[in-house]
């Protein structure tokens, strides 16, 4: 019983060795991204746009955009 | 919702390459790539015209219907992205795109093809939004902290314009309606004022204003 379990082992980590991941189109492991207006701990606050701070909230981030979007309009400055 | 697109005025364009610039700038995108390139067509010729070309971000991308690995999604915002960890640099996106967005640099993991790189509307990757590791791989990501893409937001007589597409539609409707057309935009009258119109001249050739 005592050689018995290396060996188990032994035999599934080399049947292991033996499987095949999906190839087809939808078994991609590709990473799921979070949306723009999400917060992150990760990002640093001092690079957000200046007097803006992402609170997390979808509309407000369009808002945002919508208005800093208009910062390229000529004929409205 | 927003859907995120450039548009590029051929109109104002100086073929300045502030566009190119900016990106590679902003992103450190690697040597051999350029996510953005200015194209001047009919080059040399009297009225050649400059237009600014990145990933257009299509509504149907043929990059992500031909790719085999799936590594390409779409965001809610309508921009193009992709996966670089799934990417396997076979170069089929580059061959489907109409524009040459798909970029590989030469000194990648795959040696003389690297994983592909291509214009990210500047909003990133699938990482974790302003990380580190997304800023390795993808760039900035302008998007999430409420800007614009770099390359339209530096571009100095602002020919390129990007973000939502109803806004810089409407940019452009209103910048055409006010300009006119023929020799209102370019030609002698643009560069040295239009000619008067008068019904009676003087004598000598002198022109009575």
């Amino acid at each position: 019983m005592r050689a018995a379990i290396p060996m188990l082992s032994i035999a599934a980590a080399m049947l292991c060795g033996c499987g095949e991941k999906a190839q087809t189109a939808d078994a991609s492991s590709r990473k799921v991204d979070e949306p723009a207006w999400t917060v992150s701990n990760a990002a640093e606050p001092a690079f957000n746009a200046a007097g803006w701070k992402s609170s997390g909230d979808k509309a407000a981030w369009e808002q945002q955009i919508r208005q800093r979007g208009q910062a390229q309009n000529d004929y409205a400055r | 919702m927003a859907r995120m697109k450039f548009i590029c005025d051929a109109e104002r364009c100086i073929e300045c390459n502030g566009c190119v610039t900016a990106c590679k700038a902003e992103n450190n995108v690697p040597w051999g790539v350029n996510r953005r390139r200015v194209v001047t067509l009919d080059d040399g010729v009297a009225g050649e015209k400059s237009i600014s070309v990145a990933c257009m971000h299509c509504s149907d991308a043929p990059c992500m219907a031909v790719c085999p690995v799936n590594c390409f999604y779409r965001t809610d915002e309508g921009v193009v992205l992709h996966d670089k960890d799934v990417c396997i640099g076979c170069g089929y996106c580059s061959y489907a795109c109409p524009f040459g967005a798909p970029q590989f640099p030469s000194n990648g993991e795959f040696g003389l093809r690297g994983k592909m790189d291509k214009c990210t509307f500047c909003a990133g990757g699938p990482e974790v939004n302003g990380s580190e590791a997304e800023n390795a791989k993808y760039g900035r990501n302008r998007l999430s902290e409420g800007k614009l893409p770099a390359c339209a937001e530096m571009c100095s007589t602002k020919a390129l314009l990007g973000g939502d597409g109803d806004v810089v539609a409407e940019i452009f409707r209103t910048r055409v309606l006010n300009r006119g057309k023929g020799s209102e935009v370019w030609g002698w009258g643009t560069a040295y004022g239009k000619p008067v119109q008068t019904s009676s001249a003087g004598t000598n050739g002198v022109v009575k204003k």
